[in-house]
């Protein structure tokens, strides 16, 4: 058990150094993030209420589609030179997934850090007053949006049309995790320190962790 | 005790069997040669073997830590040849990854180079990283599948001195290959596999290191001259 978090780490660690090479994911999602949010805030003039009551809706839709665009590239970077089967054969396959979803994460987090500055200067909305329990939304819903992705980035990765097959399968399976998300995100930029559906992102991410980890075997190996 | 027990291993490719109840027993420390035309399943049984892949039927047993090389290079271009390295020591749980990596970039000539990225590479240079990434942790069963397909001579000759050593040290030698002659002077016993099925498998004999036809003259359903 302590070799697999071992190994997970230093997948996530490969993956995050390949990326900082190479940011083929980070470039992409991030420059998508901006460019959404920017053109929305030009494309609806709206008052500060209405800004403030869509606020949670417009971030969660721009980070789970950026979520999407990270998550794609997760299992497809072993694709050249079969490194994903040297990878299956040195390592259990649920070390495999995790270490392949922390980086997910902490790539997702990094956009999401990035933008939502952006995002409070374009729509004049404070982030700052609930910051601690935005980042514990903001984390928790990453945490699922890179879970799930990662473990359909495993499925459909000797897909030929994979990019589009991914999101597909992708955002039905969001919308609990997005609707709480989206709620209490609102809330808190409200000023509503909403934290009731907190239960909600806790339990879909501990099902769909649980889940994944279980199945990610058979999904690799087959 | 084996090292490797397949008993009556099916494999199922939509309805195409690619294995049919293929069994095989190796010992610890012995080298297979494991023979057969294309398409006659030598791949698809190491994948097994190596637990890429479940058998549609049939059970493995498998002794000791896998070191496999298969078709693909299996390297990380945006990594350097080190870090590479560090990354399989890490993931097989070497004591000293650091000192593995640096050990095994020496064994195939490499060192001068282990901070360079894969990508600027030759073919060449990446086979021997490929070979030190399958050796790098001492591993107490080889699966190669046709390991020295494509190798330039260089790669060929780390290969072979990396061969002994494993066998020196005890390891176990699984290797897929059409290149006959040279795999019968490695190996201490044969496995030939025809549609799927084993119809051999026992200890490498003189006859079939003299006179590379032999074995699928002698067993083969369809025999023909095999490539040398």
């Amino acid at each position: 058990m302590r070799q697999g978090f071992a190994a997970a780490l230093a997948i996530a660690g490969k993956d995050l150094r390949t990326e900082w090479r190479t940011r083929e994911s980070i470039n992409s999602s991030v420059s998508f993030a901006l460019v959404i949010l920017v053109l929305f805030s030009f494309a609806f003039d709206l008052d500060r209420e209405e800004k403030l009551a869509i606020s949670g809706g417009l971030l969660w839709l721009v980070y789970a589609f950026a979520g999407a665009l990270i998550v794609n590239r997760s299992f497809a970077r072993e694709i050249p030179n079969d490194c994903l089967e040297v990878l299956i054969s040195s390592a259990r396959g649920w070390a495999i997934f995790l270490g392949k979803s922390i980086a997910c994460f902490v790539l997702l987090m990094v956009v999401e850090l990035i933008s939502l500055p952006i995002f409070g200067l374009f729509y004049n909305i404070n982030w700052t007053g609930s910051l601690f329990a935005l980042l514990l939304v903001m984390a928790l819903s990453s945490w699922g949006v890179t879970i799930v992705g990662t473990a359909l980035s495993a499925i459909t990765v000797n897909v030929r049309l994979r990019e589009l097959m991914l999101p597909v399968l992708l955002y039905p399976l969001m919308i609990p995790l997005l609707i709480g998300a989206m709620e209490m995100t609102t809330g808190l930029l409200n000023g509503n320190a909403v934290l009731s559906d907190i239960r909600l992102l806790i339990v879909y991410d501990v099902m769909f962790t649980a889940i994944a980890l279980y199945l990610i075997e058979f999904i690799l190996v087959i | 005790m084996h090292a490797v027990a397949a008993d009556g291993v099916w494999k199922y490719f939509g309805d195409y069997p690619a294995l049919r109840g293929a069994s095989l027993e190796i010992a610890k420390g012995s080298c297979v040669a494991l023979l057969g035309r294309n398409g006659a399943g030598k791949t698809t049984l190491l994948r097994i073997l190596a637990r890429l892949s479940t058998p549609s039927k049939g059970a493995v047993k498998i002794d000791g830590r896998i070191g496999y090389l298969g078709h693909g290079i299996g390297v990380y271009d945006d990594l350097s040849a080190f870090e590479n390295l560090m990354l399989f020591g890490q993931l097989a749980g070497v004591a000293d990854p650091r000192q593995s990596a640096d050990a095994a970039l020496e064994r195939v000539g490499l060192s001068r180079v282990k901070d360079g990225l894969a990508r600027e590479f030759s073919r060449g240079m990446r086979q021997r990283l490929a070979i030190a990434r399958a050796f790098l942790h001492e591993p107490e069963l080889l699966l190669l599948d046709e390991p020295f397909t494509s190798l330039d001579d260089r790669a060929v000759a780390v290969l072979q001195k990396l061969l002994a050593h494993a066998r020196s040290r005890g390891s176990t030698i699984v290797m897929s290959t059409h290149q006959i002659r040279e795999a019968m002077e490695l190996a201490t016993d044969v496995a030939l596999l025809e549609r799927g099925r084993m119809i051999f498998a026992g200890p490498r004999t003189t006859e079939m290191l003299v006179d590379p036809g032999y074995l699928y003259r002698t067993y083969a359903e369809t025999p023909a001259e095999p490539r040398a």
